[in-house]
């Protein structure tokens, strides 16, 4: 697989057309399950065939499970400089109500650990809205989380998906649906906490204290141009997306034999257009009114001044300098707001 | 002129009047086996799927009898009735009529009227006991009641199977040995009777006729006597499974006319066709037909008005009973209001305008037409809610009211008597047709029976209740303007007259159908039913919490796109309303109140 990696690093050299590599990012899957001589290899290749900045954001996707002391030390020495941890909750019930590899000690140890290891820039996930659990969860989840001085968080709903575990518990009534008053509440009272404790709310599910916020991440809602290598991958290069094939093995075939050209999703203008609110809207910043309409000749307050007007005065948006942004109570709701602004794609 | 034989044949939904039909034609040889259909007459794909037969038709036949050749015209009827004008123009252009009863059924409430329609025409009637070849069948009983009806010979009524093809021969005999000859005078002035008309795309409109008295020919100036208007017979002829022209039909006989008619209006059944140079007069029971239920029609996708303006100028070229007129509302912008002959034509209409003309539409509630009496006494005629005038400026309301026939089972007495009741109905009669069967009669609002009545009454019945109506006149009701509205807007195309005893209900059941099918959205949404500026019920439909997904990161972006993009498309067939999006659905709700 790692071979394959490298073909297709190689084969795609000309996607970035030359441009500075700012971030680079280990992700989907268990990236921590690779040996410190794989990630190095590719890194070499990375560095080999692209230009990178001079302090580039170099992330690992990582399971607390995966991050022995070695293994820390071994990452930032590779050069790893960010740690994107799937930490979820310390909570012992709940991690194996999600069926989780790890446990609440190696929870609790892999954030000093890594700092240890000398990474300053480590990231959480944590998962809110689970059915029936107890009202405290959350709280010392994430009292834990600024106990651990941690300075970024992405939080994650859960969401019961038909044909998984949780669906047919769901399903059968062993589990109770997602309730969309406790969704609410929990993410409420997530904003609530880490703003009260000097976090920035940057966009609708990530939360980083002031100068450690994702810059790969940024850079997809910025629409930046990026590279994705391996199977299910996607990339953008500012005019369209292209996915890889899923399937491992099919994937590696594709390699071997050199017969690989990536799926290409066309993006109309329209596509761009409503890319544009829907990620822009999830940011702090909110959508660029002024821009929408130099890039798209997208005026937003003449096609929406009422319904805009609405939200505003019903306390879900607020119009700065020209930019529209959420407020809490817009950011639960921002999917349909998104949707609300689209423009219809043409049949 | 002697050996034709005129016929209808009567009989209610499903008793087999469609498959006795067909045996004739085969009996006959006016088909061969290779032409037959399934249902030959019904040749509408809604007809066939529906069972019924929603225009009426003509065919001829011609049998050999004993060595002599005659001719025999089946002049087929509507089974509804929302068409019983159309019935009694058919039963007046013949001399005899088939009486089908299902043995295993008995005699149905609009089968009974059309009896009364033909008997009232002095026509022959002969009775026929069809699928006598039942398990269930019941001959003796059902025979019974054809007796005390018609009070024939209980040697008359021919037992018939038309599926299994027993007493098909002795149909054929009684038609030609008991049904007169017609009678008139082929040199008298041209006077024929139009009982149908079809829409052919390419000939215009074609006239079906009996003629009464004179004689037609190819090429004739004609005069329709109450259009006024004038024509040439382009050509004329007589029904076989094909038209087959001719140079003349005469006094007794039944053809078609082409004369290149653009517009069904302008053909109404029961006129009368003459000679512009020797006219006759008008034949006798030509009525205008009167829509009896209204209703707003409009394209679910607004820009699709002119598309549903050619849609239904074309389904007016071959329905001429359906009458409308451009309409707008507030909430679902520019349509149409309609008027039907009745629910079922109501039906009829919109499927006709989604399966031959592919519109998607939204019909309002129906409604009947009400009465405002002025002040100073004269009338307004209120087709639609929004024409009903503030109480204050009237002297009162009436609305239409039917005399209502309903022949049930004995033991479902008590259910349809309440049913009725409910229906602000008053009993006025009730006969044992047998020891089990009952006739009742009420006296109802039309307005009532509009809704769910039909279905209620099989459903109280067990589906042993047949019902047949006529109007009755107008009668001073109590009648109010109940409003919908949604977060203060009012919502134009749900409002409804109802009598204002029955107000609270419909407005509670309203809101509370209102509040499921209002899908939850942004913003709290109140429902409220009101009269006047009285709010007589209320419910909310809470505002959508939360709905936004955690992860969006690179592939995540398009993913989520389509998703948003693919709901924002099945929103566009809703409707706004001040700031509430109203599903389709919900303009639907009224009609399915239970």
């Amino acid at each position: 697989m790692i071979g394959c990696l490298e073909t297709e690093l190689d084969a795609r050299k000309e996607y970035l057309e030359n441009e500075l590599v700012e971030t680079i990012y280990f992700g989907g899957g268990t990236p921590s399950l690779l040996s410190i001589e794989q990630i190095t290899g590719l890194l070499d290749r990375i560095y080999k065939l692209h230009e990178v900045a001079d302090s580039p954001e170099i992330t690992l996707e990582a399971n607390p499970d995966d991050l022995s002391q070695d293994k820390l030390n071994d990452l930032f020495a590779a050069g790893i400089n960010r740690l994107s941890i799937g930490i979820q909750t310390f909570d012992p019930e709940l991690l194996s109500f999600l069926n989780r590899a790890h446990n609440r000690d190696q929870a609790l140890a892999c954030v000093p650990g890594a700092r240890e290891a000398g990474f300053e820039n480590i990231s959480v996930d944590l998962i809110y809205a689970i059915p029936d659990e107890p009202a405290a969860r959350l709280t010392s989840d994430l009292e834990l989380i600024s106990a651990l001085d941690i300075r970024h968080v992405s939080t994650y709903c859960l969401t019961i998906e038909p044909g998984t575990a949780f669906g047919n518990w769901e399903k059968k009534g062993k589990i109770n649906p997602v309730d969309e008053e406790k969704a609410a509440s929990d993410y409420i009272s997530i904003m609530n906490h880490l703003r009260d404790r000097g976090f920035d709310h940057y966009e609708i599910s990530n939360f980083a204290r002031s100068g450690w916020q994702s810059r790969h991440n940024t850079s997809y809602w910025q629409g930046k141009k990026y590279l994705g290598i391996g199977p299910g991958a996607h990339s953008y290069d500012q005019v369209n997306r292209h996915f890889n094939i899923r399937n491992n093995a099919v994937y590696m075939k594709q390699m071997e034999s050199g017969d690989f050209s990536p799926e290409t999703d066309l993006l109309t203008e329209t596509d761009h257009i409503n890319e544009f609110i829907l990620t822009g809207l999830r940011t702090r910043q909110g959508i660029d009114m002024a821009r929408l309409m130099d890039l798209y000749g997208i005026d937003l307050h003449e096609r929406y001044g009422d319904y805009l007007e609405n939200l505003r005065i019903n306390g879900l948006v607020r119009i700065n300098d020209g930019l529209l942004q959420l407020t809490d109570r817009g950011k639960l709701l921002a999917d349909q707001i998104a949707e609300d602004l689209f423009q219809l794609p043409a049949d | 002129m002697k050996n034709i034989r005129n016929f209808c044949i009567i009989a209610h939904i499903d008793h087999g009047k469609s498959t006795l039909a067909d045996r004739l034609l085969q009996a006959t040889n006016t088909v061969t086996e290779r032409e037959m259909q399934e249902q030959l007459l019904d040749d509408m794909d809604l007809e066939r799927e529906r069972g019924i037969t929603i225009k009426s038709h003509a065919i001829q036949m011609d049998f050999n009898f004993h060595g002599e050749d005659y001719t025999l015209n089946l002049i087929d009827t509507p089974g509804h009735v929302d068409f019983s004008y159309e019935v009694s123009r058919s039963i007046a252009a013949c001399e005899g009529a088939l009486l089908i009863v299902d043995a295993a059924q008995g005699i149905e409430a609009q089968t009974i009227s059309n009896l009364y329609l033909a008997l009232e025409h002095d026509l022959e009637i002969i009775p026929v006991l069809n699928k006598i070849d039942l398990p269930s069948a019941m001959p003796e009983e059902v025979t019974d009641e054809i007796v005390n009806l018609i009070g024939c010979d209980p040697g008359d009524v021919i037992h018939a199977s038309a599926k299994e093809g027993i007493g098909i021969d002795n149909i054929l005999s009684a038609i030609i040995n008991r049904i007169p000859a017609p009678g008139g005078d082929p040199e008298e002035p041209l006077q024929a009777m139009i009982f149908d008309s079809v829409f052919n795309p390419y000939r215009g409109i074609e006239v079906y006729f009996r003629v009464f008295n004179g004689t037609i020919r190819k090429g004739d100036e004609v005069k329709f006597v109450n259009t006024g208007k004038f024509y040439e017979a382009d050509e004329i002829g007589v029904l076989k499974l094909k038209q087959q022209p001719r140079d003349k039909i005469s006094a007794g006989n039944v053809g078609y006319l082409i004369s290149g008619i653009k517009v069904a209006k302008e053909v109404k059944v029961g006129d009368t066709i003459t000679h512009v140079d020797r006219p006759c007069k008008a034949v006798k029971g030509f009525e205008n037909v009167k829509p009896m239920v209204f209703a707003g029609i409009y394209p679910v996708d607004t820009s699709e008005f002119e598309e549903l303006r050619a849609s239904m100028e074309k389904l007016q070229l071959n329905d001429a009973s359906l009458v409308w007129e451009p309409e707008t509302s507030a909430a679902l912008g520019f349509g149409f209001r309609c008027g039907f002959l009745g629910m079922l034509h109501m039906e009829i209409v919109q499927e006709r305008l989604e399966r031959e003309f592919d519109m998607t539409v939204i019909t309002t509630v129906p409604s009947v037409q009400f009465h405002a009496v002025q002040t100073d006494g004269s009338v307004r005629h209120i087709n639609a809610p929004s024409e009903m005038p503030e109480p204050n400026t009237i002297s009162h309301i009436e609305e239409p009211f039917i005399r209502a026939q309903i022949i049930t089972k004995a033991e479902y007495i008590g259910n349809i008597m309440n049913l009725c009741i409910d229906k602000r109905g008053i009993i006025k009669n009730q006969i044992y047709l047998t020891a089990d069967r009952v006739e009742l009669t009420f006296e109802l609002p039309l307005s009532e029976i509009v809704f769910d009545f039909f279905d209620k009454l099989k459903t109280l019945s067990r589906g042993y209740a047949s019902l047949d109506y006529q109007p009755i006149g107008y009668r001073q009701s109590n009648m109010v303007k109940l409003d919908i509205l949604l977060n203060g807007d009012k919502v134009d195309a749900l409002s409804a007259i109802v009598h204002r005893d029955k107000a609270y209900e419909w407005g509670k059941r309203l809101c509370e159908k209102l509040k499921d099918l209002i899908p939850r959205q942004m913003f709290e949404i109140a429902v409220q039913a009101s009269i006047g500026t009285k709010v007589i019920a209320r419910e909310t439909v809470r505002a959508m919490r939360k709905n936004v997904l955690a992860k969006c990161y690179g592939g995540d972006i398009t993913r989520k796109r389509k998703l948003l993009e693919k709901q924002k498309k099945g929103k566009k067939r809703m409707r706004q309303v001040g700031n509430v999006e109203v599903p389709q659905e919900a303009f639907m709700a009224v009609l399915k109140l239970d």
